[in-house]
């Protein structure tokens, strides 16, 4: 282990070319630098490279060109298996449609973050049950997730990227789905995990969400501006 | 990945719909359900028919011994000793019949009778003295010859129940007697109620060394009996007793042994519905592959979530391909069950006693098993291959 903990998040000069005709270049030599601890809005309108970018950032995807550092491990050379690893280790994942699992309790999908990866089975459940107390849900633990309102659902999303402790958290436009009120309540958690130390990058296009990350960063015809 | 993992993953994915997973196995159902039925019905009726061979015929042997022109007699009239030495063997006796002596003229006394036929034409037949319980008959009268009388040569012969009554023989106080080619013989004793070898019921018997002087010489036949089960190895055993070194000229003539009985009886019941039930089989497995690609497009953005979770492609692939498993062994599972209720009913119809092959029981899961396993290779697979950035969009 190094003595300084390495940066999560070092981007250098990455360009993602999709190879249609004529060739899309949705990320052009994008670099970006991401510390411990920061909490990151990439702001930017549909069309602009932000779901490239979050997929790159996800390992969900390869950059064309460039380097990737996730906390220290350069992953543009790793292999599908060993990226699939770092992935389920490192980066807890938030999404705008949830993607709960309909036919399995609350507990059972924050559970499943530690099916893969080679997590001990024991205490699964204590751990799910202290990530779901974290965001607040411990009212709901077996109740199905079609019960539970938009923010509900989007909390238990967020305990389940949670559990594992994860290096960073990638949120993919996590109130797209949700109105104001539970807005409010799920970026009021944002604010809470970043009290604690968490890293977070949320990509958005809501200028209500984005102004409350420490650091804005727009992103435009695949071009990353800091702001 | 722990395997309790993924097996609790793939059970919850078979009972995220119950409904489509039961109809699912449909297929699997009906198809090992007809091949259950079609093995077991085919079993029962052959075992059936097995059922109706006696111990009678099931035990006996029969060893044809051919004459040697210019030679001497390939089995001796004390070979049969060597038989009888064999585990298994019950009861063993050599006897000696030849075309001349199957048409000699016996009278039972010279008096020449205008109203009665009194002179028969009868078969003469030389036989130890074991000759009774090898025949499975017994004695009507009198007593059968010994080792005494065949030591001595006496003139003595014992008549088969019908050459009896057709000779006028009824009562054997005062010693009575028959001529065989006008030479006379006491009547010592009358055989009847034979179990085989009905022939000797309407033949004269004579022992071997009296029966030398008609052309009885040599042994022709050698009867055999074996306790339930043993005759098929006598029958392979007792031409070699009988004569080590020519024991591939003798004729054994052994009873069927059940299990060719009922293998001729599957392979006529079998063919037509084996082939029924393995296309219900092929049919449920499109059936499971169908299925299965459905619910694997259905569950695109799961299979994402999974992948960003830290699945590997091949954890995709195996939760898939056991969800298909378990459908096809569910599906086995029934059809063994009630392929066996429908064998014991149709058993208990025809007053049949089941027979229930425990292999068969515990293959058809399997089989089933195998189906959903092949089944869900080409949907598994193409879960596996879908990228998740793909998948999560």
């Amino acid at each position: 282990m190094p003595d300084v903990m390495p940066d999560v998040i070092v981007l250098d000069a990455v360009s993602r070319v999709f190879p249609t005709d004529p060739p899309v270049r949705a990320l052009r030599d994008v670099g970006l630098r991401i510390r411990r601890g920061d909490y990151v809005a990439i702001v930017g309108p549909s069309g602009s490279g932000k779901s490239t970018l979050l997929n790159t950032l996800g390992l969900l995807d390869r950059p064309t060109s460039g380097s990737y550092l996730l906390n220290g491990i350069e992953t543009t050379a790793l292999g599908d298996g060993a990226r699939t690893r770092l992935r389920g280790r490192e980066i807890g994942f938030v999404y705008q449609s949830f993607h709960l699992l309909p036919h399995r309790t609350v507990a059972e999908n924050v559970m499943l973050a530690e099916v893969y990866g080679g997590h001990p089975r024991r205490h699964r459940r204590r751990r799910a049950l202290e990530a779901l107390e974290l965001v607040g849900m411990s009212h709901r633990v077996d109740f199905p997730p079609g019960r539970l309102s938009g923010g509900e659902r989007q909390r238990v999303a967020i305990a389940r990227a949670l559990m594992g402790e994860p290096a960073l958290l990638l949120c993919d436009e996590p109130t797209g789905n949700l109105d104001s009120g539970n807005t409010e309540a799920v970026l009021d958690l944002f604010d809470g995990l970043h009290a604690r130390g968490l890293t977070l990058l949320v990509i958005t296009h809501e200028d209500e969400v984005s102004a409350r990350a420490g650091r804005r960063v727009r992103i435009s015809d695949g071009v990353l501006t800091e702001e | 990945m722990d395997i309790r993992d993924l097996w609790a993953e793939a059970l919850a994915g078979v009972l995220a719909r119950p409904v489509r997973s039961a109809l699912t196995t449909l297929g699997t159902v009906l198809g090992i359900t007809t091949l259950v039925i079609t093995l077991g019905v085919a079993a029962t009726a052959g075992n059936q028919i097995v059922g109706r061979f006696d111990e009678l015929t099931a035990t006996a042997i029969t060893v044809e011994v051919p004459a040697r022109p210019g030679g001497g007699p390939l089995v001796g009239w004390d070979s049969s000793a060597e038989v009888r030495r064999l585990r298994g063997v019950t009861s063993v006796s050599a006897l000696a019949q030849t075309e001349e002596s199957s048409n000699l003229r016996v009278t039972a006394n010279d008096l020449v009778d205008p109203t009665r036929v009194t002179g028969q034409t009868l078969a003469v037949v030389a036989g130890d003295p074991e000759l009774p319980r090898a025949a499975r008959g017994r004695m009507v009268e009198g007593r059968f010859f010994d080792a005494g009388h065949v030591r001595r040569g006496d003139r003595v012969v014992v008549l088969g129940d019908q050459a009896a009554r057709m000779l006028g023989v009824t009562r054997l106080t005062g010693a009575p007697a028959v001529f065989i080619e006008d030479r006379a013989y006491t009547v010592i004793g009358v055989l009847g109620g034979l179990g085989r070898e009905q022939v000797l019921s309407t033949a004269v018997i004579v022992p071997p060394t009296t029966g030398a002087g008609l052309g009885l010489r040599n042994v022709t036949r050698v009867l055999v009996n074996t306790s339930l089960g043993a005759a098929d190895l006598i029958a392979r055993q007792a031409p070699v007793a009988l004569s080590p070194n020519h024991h591939d000229e003798l004729q054994v003539i052994s009873p069927p042994t059940p299990k060719r009985a009922r293998d001729g009886v599957q392979d006529d019941v079998n063919g037509l519905f084996l082939i029924l039930g393995l296309v219900s089989l092929v049919v449920g497995a499109v059936g499971i592959a169908n299925v299965t690609l459905v619910t694997v497009m259905e569950r695109v953005s799961e299979i994402g979530l999974r992948r960003s979770l830290g699945a590997a492609r091949r954890h995709i692939a195996a939760q898939f391909l056991l969800e298909s498993t378990l459908i096809g062994m569910t599906g086995g599972v029934i059809g063994a069950g009630a392929g066996l209720v429908s064998v014991v009913a149709v058993s208990a119809a025809q007053r049949w006693t089941p027979v229930l092959d425990a292999r068969l029981a515990l293959a058809a899961p399997v089989a089933g098993a195998l189906v959903g396993l092949l089944a869900g290779l080409y949907p598994a697979l193409r879960a596996a291959r879908m990228e998740p950035a793909d998948a999560l969009r």
